[in-house]
């Protein structure tokens, strides 16, 4: 699932490096205002990464144990993201909440999660499985069409417009100031996403690392048919795997509307495509490169955006995909895959 | 359009599990002959007599219609049909999944409507009057040259990383020209519009297409053309080293095949039909904008193309005629009727479709399905008045029908929203259950699909249509991944 200490080791030093000649250019060459602006912009990178890095752990795990491409995943975030407006909405709303704000956050990521759970369930389910010994297209298309069914049902539902989410109402506008008020802003809602995205990060490493579920999962990825040897029931593993990527997927849909404070239909697909943008350049399959990955990627389109413009940032993104694939299809930590015949 | 004719090594049949053994193999002769007259016929016939059949099949039923419906209907056909050749040459014949190949479709609209047309854009103006056939030339060969640098990333990518880098080339595509772009040269989300109509003229004649029927029948022309092209390279060697090196890449590679150049070329010939079709496109619409280029086109071409069957010519102008009909029809300024009229044959369809091997449960179901609507229609009528009064869309000669079989409240919304999501589930419980319990639970989802239909879909046909659309691309894969015409994958372990 990743490649060896020393060559992990070399990406990430040469990743260092280039980071290092871009703050300095950033810092002392950019016309805009040096240390203050960077590191604000670094600041939103962050809070941005850490929910692409939860979107790309769905697509990796999906991809690490099936070797499919779960273009819904994105979509599947969306849904999440309308389920906790759903909940914010029926408890009152961010102005007058019914229950307590610490409360109610905490019961939109849970309806959200497990909404979006059980939808990766069933997607897998009528989806997926029974192309389980398909050609290698057939579930791609698949996806697609799941993809497109979920989007254009949302808007059939819920219509066109954005629905307001106002997550700085719920949570707070204040926030800590670093180094007097002119320097760098990090509002409470940020700290929130990034310690959230943290929790579920350990969480998942630990349910693969230490738990039996996480075991079976490692061996289904590694060898199917070994594994079903074994005693392990792969349907079942592959099953639970769509549920946890799913769930971490909805968070990561839930904390995309509170930091964007606005959804609509077609939020999940660029947050899917910037989420897989991610997993491909951690390294897709491997968990700790998906994390890395969601940080990169959130950081470029922070940066692009402040430096460049909003248009550019998406393009400058997709750039560094196509990139990636180019010249390092494996990605930063994944290992290159080797054709048996 | 024939590559059914000369026996091919995998037999045309339903794929079930046991294809490819040898039981299966000495059944083959047994299972032609169990095919239906028509279609053996259809695959003795020589290619020429598939073409003479065909034409007038495609051309014919347009020419009463209106110019408003030959520009909807024909010309939509008759574009998706070339677009679906296109890509079947790259997913069909060599089997690589190009999800940007929407882009090919676009940057051929916008060279020509760049080439032909005055345009005033950031400060810039760019007025370029040239004669169609250069235009239509240039954006083929440009489009076959960017088709090469994309697929020269097929090199080094395998199967989903490339469908990933050519999606993000289709979306960097759209970016571009919506926003991105410093030049000015694609206008921004305005797109270019007014542009010349298809003008040729060489040697001090001209000749000029502005019709729409004018471009119906150049386009018809096209069609052909490439249907002929297409046939010759399917079965030329190169076509046939496609299809090898679709099957196994490394079994073709050495048998001295050059696997690389043979996908770089599907690429580049794929997009030059792309290119084709975008600047005939752009004439006829006289104009690009950049949202004719987006992820919804391309799940059209795709459906297209997996409707028809991927690999069979003839079954992409099959598939082209069902996607845009029903496309067309689920159009929000297509008369609502027409719409209505299409889902409830479909219904009926559906319903026999599920119930083939029994005549009897079939019976069952269609009585119990007219009698439950009217059952329910006269509770409700009693117990909630409300539920009954609302009115019929647009009913024409449906409406007494509906009326008294459908549900109608007189403010749905809510109402339709939640028998929307239980229908998700109803039909979800109909793939799983068999036999008597299918008879059980068809009536009511039949009854429900009636109720949402009325009260929301029919409403947004506009949207219906890709919910749809995106339904049939699953359940397609799910059950008959090969569509019309293609040949079932053989697949041995």
């Amino acid at each position: 699932m990743s490649s060896t200490p020393r060559q992990a080791l070399g990406n990430l030093a040469g990743l260092g490096v280039l980071l290092a000649i871009w703050v300095f250019y950033a810092v002392y060459f950019s016309p805009t205002q040096g240390w203050t602006f960077f590191l604000q912009l670094t600041v939103d990178g962050i809070i941005l990464g850490s929910i692409y890095a939860l979107i790309a752990l769905g697509y990796s795990m999906v991809y690490g144990i099936l070797k499919l491409l779960n273009f819904a995943h994105g979509d599947v975030a969306m849904i999440g993201a309308f389920i906790g407006f759903g909940v914010l909405t029926l408890l009152g709303g961010p102005l007058s909440p019914a229950i307590p704000v610490v409360a109610l956050v905490a019961c939109m990521f849970v309806v959200a999660m497990l909404g979006s759970g059980f939808l990766g369930l069933a997607i897998e389910r009528f989806a997926y499985r029974p192309l389980r010994d398909a050609p290698r297209i057939a579930p791609l298309i698949s996806a697609l069409g799941v993809a497109f069914f979920l989007e254009n049902s949302v808007l059939l539902l819920f219509g066109a417009n954005y629905r307001n989410y106002d997550g700085y109402d719920l949570i707070s506008y204040n926030g800590i100031h670093l180094g007097g008020s002119a320097g760098v802003f990090v509002s409470y809602l940020g700290v929130m996403v990034i310690t959230g995205a943290l929790l579920l990060m350990v969480g998942l490493v630990a349910l693969v690392r230490w738990t039996r579920f996480g075991k079976a999962m490692r061996a289904v990825s590694f060898d199917r048919e070994a594994a079903a040897m074994m005693g392990i029931d792969p349907d079942r593993v592959i099953a639970t795997t769509f549920f946890v990527g799913s769930a971490l997927g909805g968070a990561a849909g839930v904390m995309f509307g509170l930091v964007y404070s606005q959804i609509y239909y077609l939020v999940g697909f660029l947050a899917g495509l910037k989420g897989f943008t991610a997993a491909v350049v951690g390294g897709i399959g491997s968990i700790p490169g998906a994390m890395l990955g969601g940080l990169l990627v959130g950081l470029v389109e922070s940066w692009a955006k402040g430096y460049l413009n909003g248009n550019v940032a998406d393009l400058v993104v997709f750039g560094i995909l196509i990139g990636v694939m180019l010249i390092r299809p494996q990605g930063l930590l994944g290992t290159p895959a080797l054709q048996k015949v | 359009m024939a590559d059914t004719s000369p026996p091919t090594p995998e037999p045309p049949a339903a794929a079930t599990a046991q294809i490819g053994v040898d039981s299966w193999v000495s059944e083959e002769d047994q299972r032609r002959e169990g095919r239906k007259w028509l279609g053996r016929t259809w695959e003795r016939l020589p290619p020429a007599g598939k073409l003479a059949l065909l034409t007038p099949a495609i051309a014919v039923p347009f020419l009463p219609l209106s110019e408003a419906n030959i520009y909807n209907y024909g010309l939509f056909i008759l574009i998706y049909a070339l677009l679906a050749l296109g890509l079947n040459v790259v997913v069909g014949f060599a089997g690589l999944l190009d999800l940007g190949y929407v882009a090919f479709f676009g940057f051929g609209a916008y060279i020509y409507a760049f080439l032909s047309g005055t345009h005033h854009e950031k400060g810039h103006v760019y007025t370029h009057h040239w004669a169609a056939q250069w235009s239509i030339l240039t954006a083929v060969v440009m489009c076959a040259v960017i088709g090469l640098f994309l697929g020269s990333s097929s090199r080094r990518l395998l199967g989903d990383y490339l469908a990933i880098v050519t999606l993000f080339f289709g979306q960097a595509f759209v970016v571009f020209t919506n926003s991105a772009d410093p030049y000015g040269i694609t206008n921004g989300s305005n797109g270019l519009g007014n542009i010349d109509p298809l003008r040729f003229f060489a040697f001090g004649a001209s000749f000029t297409v502005s019709s729409t029927r004018g471009y119906y029948w150049f386009l018809f022309g096209c069609v052909i053309v490439v249907l002929i092209v297409l046939h010759l390279l399917s079965e030329s060697r190169t076509g046939r080293a496609w299809k090898a090196s679709r099957e196994d890449p490394l079994a073709a590679e050495m048998m001295g095949m050059p696997v690389n150049r043979l996908k770089i070329m599907a690429f580049s010939f794929g997009a030059a039909i792309a290119g084709l079709a975008g600047s005939v496109f752009a004439a006829a619409q006289t104009g690009a904008f950049p949202q004719n280029f987006g992820t919804q086109v391309l799940i059209l071409i795709y459906a297209v193309v997996i409707l028809g069957g991927t690999g069979s010519l003839t079954g992409m102008l099959a598939g082209a005629t069902a996607i845009i009909v029903s496309f067309q029809v689920l159009d929000s300024t297509s008369p609502p009727n027409n719409a209505r009229t299409l889902f409830y044959l479909s219904l009926v369809v559906g319903v026999v479709v599920i119930f083939k091997k029994s005549r009897a449960q079939m019976a069952v179901a269609v009585a119990s399905t007219v009698a439950l609507g009217f059952a329910l229609h006269a509770i409700v009528h009693e117990v909630w008045p409300r539920g009954t009064s609302g009115q019929v869309t647009s009913g024409g000669y449906l409406t007494g029908a509906i009326k008294h079989w459908v549900l109608l409240p007189t403010n749905p919304n809510r109402l339709a929203v939640y028998g929307y999501l239980a229908l998700i589930v109803l039909v979800i419980t109909i793939v799983q259950l068999k036999g008597w319990w299918r008879v059980a639970v068809v009536p009511p989802t039949i009854v429900l699909t009636a109720f949402v239909w009325e009260n929301l879909l029919i409403q947004q046909p506009a949207v219906t249509r890709y919910v749809l659309f995106g339904v049939l691309l699953i359940a397609l894969m799910a059950t008959r991944p090969q569509g019309l015409f293609g040949t079932a994958k053989v697949e041995i372990a």
